[in-house]
């Protein structure tokens, strides 16, 4: 399937949710044995478990709805970099500590937001995974913004590391709430949200954190978009290559 | 994982104290942290420990070089969980080494100064997936064998924590085989891969249970004070006769052509180890030891900025409450 070819808006969506979590889920696994502090690989992995936990539902029953028998794996391995539908903002690179975890406090913020909107979907399955999900998000989200208060009101060093990690990733929080013809249908359907509703509860959320933290909120400026769609940062294509360098080595369900 | 070359000081005069020690090691009684033991047995058991500890840290490496590249996603969730267990183990062993009086940081410090040693099967390079089936079926594998006696050993948090740990890598072990499994059940490059890794995994694995007991002069003191229970060569016949026949069900051939069933023995003969390549790779020059080093001292220092901001926080939160 080639980028211009257009998914069912259905199909589409869902593989924005797993794709989003797939090649997040994936960055944090590069952290593994090589965090601050032995509690952080711990920590970080665990976060790295539940996203690629999360992303292997979200591609199965995208899988299952195509019906052209590709399963998680398949999703997961065989697409290339335009076929990808994950935002913008997870394919930042993992950077620094404050990089990593300012990705993750943006992020967790909507995702917590996003799943309780899907939580209500019309379909059984969606809000069923959602509600899943959502009690992990909801701990991830705790965990990064005690890490953005500490790094922002900790020393100058990681104040000035986390308020530059803001400002490197603030272009890319936009495309989070922007919506498209794929999210009004699903919204006509009754399955998915408006993402713009998230973005006044997000902004009061992170607001909280950034003011607790004694940091700035960067300016709002030109937001970068086309995740969603397939149109993407040069860094995916390096993180799928090795992602699925064996897998594509000999193709198939024999791993 | 697991520990290798214990040396051990000479045993202080007999006193009361060591008196009522002796009497415990005898009845099967556990040591606690807070009894008395001779200052030698305390030191040999951080020394123990905390290798163990930091095999487990710098095992985290060669298996974490592949999390990015695990060819499926269910694999790719197995390979993080496995390498978190070893992350835990790592903290469980030393919580288990701070009870005798050792803080964590200190162990930290003589692991990335070179002064502490750590398994040398983790010099060793991770260079195809196979490896990571290697790992798990055969360096995991040996650590159990090893590792099952420590849950009896005569320190109370350390067999308590090998207990735990012991349970963990069982998983792991058959995790690893069924890699094996798959690679050997697939295509012919898929087998060749399995065979390679098992090629190159076999002696260093081997090696992992010590110098032959000729050559272990500090064992005897260990096995007295019962934190040792079997010797190195009866471990490492245990694991091979174990291991000889998993290969034959896998279909892959052990590289060690004096290997083979000895009826009258009841256990399999096999060839002379290179205790010389044993030897270099312990005192630093097997293919991985100054980049498994360097890693580990990089992650150090590169992380101190974010230890030092969450206690500089922790301290103004303390002094605004």
């Amino acid at each position: 399937m080639t980028s211009t070819t257009r998914l069912d808006p259905l199909i589409e969506y869902l593989l924005r949710f797993g794709d989003t979590a797939l090649v997040l889920g994936q960055q944090l696994g590069a952290w593994t044995g090589h965090a601050p502090i032995l509690e952080e690989d711990l920590a970080l992995t665990n976060v790295a478990l539940d996203l690629v936990g999360e992303a292997r539902a979200w591609l199965s029953h995208a899988g299952e709805r195509e019906g052209l028998e590709r399963d998680e794996d398949a999703l997961a391995f065989s697409r290339g970099d335009r076929e990808f539908h994950n935002v913008l903002l997870v394919e930042r690179p993992n950077g620094n500590f404050a990089d990593t975890l300012g990705r993750q406090f943006l992020f967790d913020a909507w995702h917590v937001l996003a799943l309780e909107q899907l939580s209500a979907s019309s379909d059984g399955r969606i809000a069923a995974l959602a509600r899943k999900v959502r009690k992990e998000a909801a701990y991830h989200a705790r965990r990064s913004a005690d890490w953005v208060v500490r790094l922002g009101d900790g020393t100058e060093t990681s104040k000035a590391r986390m308020q530059a990690a803001l400002a490197a990733l603030w272009p890319y929080v936009g495309e989070l709430f922007e919506g498209d013809d794929v999210d009004a249908e699903m919204v006509a359907r009754g399955i998915g949200f408006d993402p713009a509703a998230l973005r006044e509860p997000w902004s009061r959320g992170v607001g909280a954190v950034l003011a607790e933290a004694t940091l700035v909120q960067p300016s709002e400026g030109w937001m970068q978009r086309g995740g969603k769609r397939g149109l993407h940062s040069e860094h995916l294509g390096y993180l799928l290559a090795e992602m699925q360098s064996v897998r594509r080595s000999v193709p198939g369900d024999l791993w | 994982m697991y520990t290798q070359m214990v040396d051990v000081e000479a045993a202080g005069a007999a006193s009361d104290e060591q008196r009522r020690f002796d009497e415990k090691l005898d009845r099967g009684v556990t040591i606690e942290p807070k009894d008395w033991m001779p200052e030698a047995y305390r030191k040999t058991l951080v020394r123990q420990i905390s290798q163990h500890a930091h095999s487990e840290i710098v095992g985290m490496l060669p298996e974490g070089n592949w999390i990015t590249r695990a060819p499926s996603l269910e694999r790719k969730l197995i390979l993080l969980a496995k390498v978190q267990d070893e992350a835990g183990h790592g903290l469980y062993l030393y919580s288990a080494a701070e009870t005798l009086g050792v803080a964590r940081d200190e162990l930290t410090e003589a692991l990335l100064s070179g002064r502490a040693k750590y398994s040398s099967i983790f010099n060793y390079p991770t260079l195809t997936w196979a490896d990571v089936g290697a790992i798990g079926w055969l360096v995991d594998g040996a650590a159990i064998i090893n590792q099952i006696p420590l849950t009896r050993c005569s320190y109370g948090p350390y067999a308590r924590a090998m207990t735990r740990i012991c349970k963990e890598e069982s998983f792991h072990q058959r995790q690893g085989f069924d890699v094996m499994v798959k690679l050997c059940a697939g295509t012919a490059p898929q087998k060749a891969m399995a065979q390679d890794a098992l090629d190159r995994w076999w002696w260093p694995a081997v090696m992992m249970f010590g110098p032959p007991d000729s050559a272990s002069p500090n064992s005897e003191q260990s096995m007295h004070w019962k934190i040792k229970l079997f010797s190195n060569d009866e471990l490492r016949q245990r694991f091979i006769d174990q291991t000889a026949p998993q290969a034959d069900a896998l279909g892959l051939v052990i590289p060690d052509c004096e290997l083979r069933w000895n009826e009258a023995r009841g256990h399999y003969d096999f060839g002379a180890v290179d205790w010389d390549e044993f030897y270099r790779v312990v005192r630093g020059d097997g293919p991985c030891n100054r980049d498994r080093l360097r890693a580990r001292v990089d992650a150090w220092e590169e992380g101190a900025w974010v230890r030092e901001a969450a206690l500089a926080h922790a301290e103004k939160r303390t002094r605004r409450a």
